[in-house]
């Protein structure tokens, strides 16, 4: 058993550590049915209000910036789950020269200070003299995502029985065939997560794109510029939905893959 | 965000032989050429703009290639108190995320592990704080503390702090910010290894009669070393380059500034690029000496 004294010191612990984590999430989404005017810093009274009309405020600022972000997380999600999933699949399969290398540059990344890949990136367009804007905050998603595409799905192919694609293959299966009929799908799950965590890392981003966006304007660099002059519930609303949305999705998973193992358990 | 990183090793999955074939080239070209554009080279670009001399019309905003190392004397001279402050601040809110976290992780993968469920449900709400944007989480904070705040208000009237003190824009209110938006980076790695933890060496040292504080010190941090190592460069590398938390606009104020709104100020703003990027070198350079200490202990396949 554990420490005498852990048995219920532990348990009180993390029940307290898990609250203290939701106390600006609760605080967020409270906020939210804020009757207020224009900054949300004092309780004026319960409305609905603001969820049934969240793109009126500021000529419907808040709902542009989390469009440019839903867009610019979507283009790169879709750039940095193909690039890393073949880049993970040559990992894991093959043997190649600079292979260290290769790590090497796919670890430094996810070690570097996001102000220094943004004020890099930034350095970079400023001196090739590219504008900055919608496309050059979708280029700097796109490379910081690789490295965690890579990781997220590497163990997935690394996990991957090579007897079933033999098995393919033994059946006259073509190349193509045993790809996207055996690899691809069993390989499926790997590459949605990866795909799910590019997206989240995209739409959360601030530090990266305040160098690289320009004037446009995304969800976190929205709050970022508003924060002097107070934020407008509407963007508690906004997050508040994301958030929803997103607990809905993981739990969701967590439950039904908890399911199957429990399935899987008695017919096993 | 990182946590995926470290969360998966693949060492001990079976190895299958690796074939030699021009289709690993075609595979890894496009993602390592991304790579190189637009990762290497703007690094490269960093570094050549961080010796840039004031072009010689004087305009603002207009620099011109040379070899200008003073810019590196400068801003140490000019910044060595947000430089410090930056790793000392990082440091701080790193040990205070390991010392918060590690009883946590512990509960969820170990005493909880009769309960998947609960574990799956406890996990997604340490890592619920990702799902909310991590300004408003921090804009939050900042109102649940602020001076007029119930929490603030009560302390001062228990005494616990004096009338006129303030919380947010202090350095304590900083390392605070830091802590709570990396706590899940520490959490996640510890977790994934104490998960894993074999509980019959814990056995073994206790029917060698040794006492649950050594056993703990002996066996249970030596074994969870991977996701102290993993959780401490995840939480440390980020808030070292953090200027959300210590921006005055969010928990900082004018004697809680980091290298990163320095950064952020001289190429947003003041268009000094060249001290930009000099302070970007600087950090990047003594993330990098850390990173690679620990890499020399692990690997990068490892890490990776």
């Amino acid at each position: 058993m554990k420490f005498s004294l852990g048995r219920w010191l532990l348990p009180v612990y993390a029940v307290l550590a898990l609250l203290f984590l939701m106390v600006p999430i609760v605080y967020t989404f409270i906020f939210s049915f804020n009757d207020s005017q224009k900054s949300n810093i004092t309780w004026r009274g319960f409305t609905l209000d603001k969820w049934l009309n969240v793109c009126n405020v500021q000529n419907g600022a808040v709902c542009e910036a989390f469009g440019n972000s839903l867009i610019i997380g979507a283009v790169a999600t879709v750039a940095a789950t193909a690039l890393g999933t073949m880049i993970a699949i040559a990992i894991v399969r093959y043997r190649f020269r600079f292979r260290s290398g290769v790590s090497l540059l796919l670890f430094l990344p996810m070690a570097t200070p996001e102000v220094v890949l943004g004020a890099g990136l930034a350095a970079q367009f400023l001196s090739v003299g590219v504008p900055k804007d919608m496309v050059t905050i979708i280029l700097a998603h796109t490379m910081f995502c690789i490295s965690f595409v890579v990781v997220t799905v590497k163990a997935r192919v690394a996990g991957l029985d090579p007897a079933l694609e033999e098995a393919g293959r033994d059946l006259y299966g073509s190349p193509g065939q045993v790809f996207l009929r055996i690899t691809f799908p069993l390989l499926l799950p790997g590459i949605l997560a990866a795909a799910l965590l590019s997206f989240a890392l995209s739409f959360d981003d601030f530090i990266i794109t305040n160098f690289n966006s320009g004037a446009v304007t995304t969800f976190p660099k929205y709050i970022y510029i508003s924060a002097s002059r107070g934020i407008p519930a509407e963007a508690n609303v906004v997050a508040s939905a994301v958030f929803i949305l997103a607990l809905v999705i993981v739990v969701s998973a967590q439950v039904s893959a908890a399911a199957r193992a429990k399935r899987l358990a008695k017919s096993g | 965000m990182a946590f995926a990183a470290f969360a998966t090793t693949t060492s001990e999955a079976e190895q299958v032989p690796r074939r030699k074939s021009p289709v690993a080239l075609l595979l890894l070209l496009p993602g390592i050429l991304y790579l190189v554009l637009f990762f290497l080279t703007p690094l490269v670009s960093l570094l050549l703009t961080s010796f840039q001399a004031p072009s010689e019309f004087g305009d603002i905003g207009q620099y011109t290639y040379a070899f200008r190392w003073e810019n590196y004397v400068q801003v140490v001279t000019d910044y060595l108190p947000h430089i410090l402050r930056s790793f000392g601040f990082a440091l701080i809110a790193t040990v205070l995320a390991l010392v918060f976290s590690y009883p946590l992780a512990y509960f969820i993968g170990v005493t909880a592990r009769r309960w998947p469920l609960a574990q799956s449900l406890m996990l997604v709400l340490v890592i619920a704080p990702f799902f909310i944007s991590f300004l408003l989480r921090t804009l939050a904070w900042k109102q649940i503390l602020s001076d007029e705040s119930f929490i603030i208000t009560s302390l001062k009237a228990v005494a616990l702090m004096a009338p006129d003190a303030h919380f947010t824009g202090t350095p304590a209110a900083v390392i605070f910010g830091l802590t709570y938006n990396f706590i899940p980076f520490m959490t996640l790695p510890l977790y994934t290894t104490l998960e894993r933890l074999d509980l019959r060496y814990l056995e073994a040292a206790r029917d060698l009669y040794a006492h649950p504080v050594e056993v703990f010190r002996k066996v249970t941090i030596p074994l969870s070393m991977p996701g102290i190592v993993a959780g401490t460069l995840l939480t440390f590398i980020p808030a070292a380059g953090d200027y959300v938390n210590a921006s005055r606009d969010f928990l900082g104020g004018p004697d809680s500034q980091m290298i990163g709104n320095v950064i952020e100020a001289n190429f947003l703003v003041l268009q000094n690029y060249p001290a930009a990027a000099a302070l970007s070198i600087i950090l990047m350079s003594v993330i990098l000496v850390i990173v690679s200490v620990y890499v020399k202990r692990a690997g990068t396949e490892e890490l990776l």
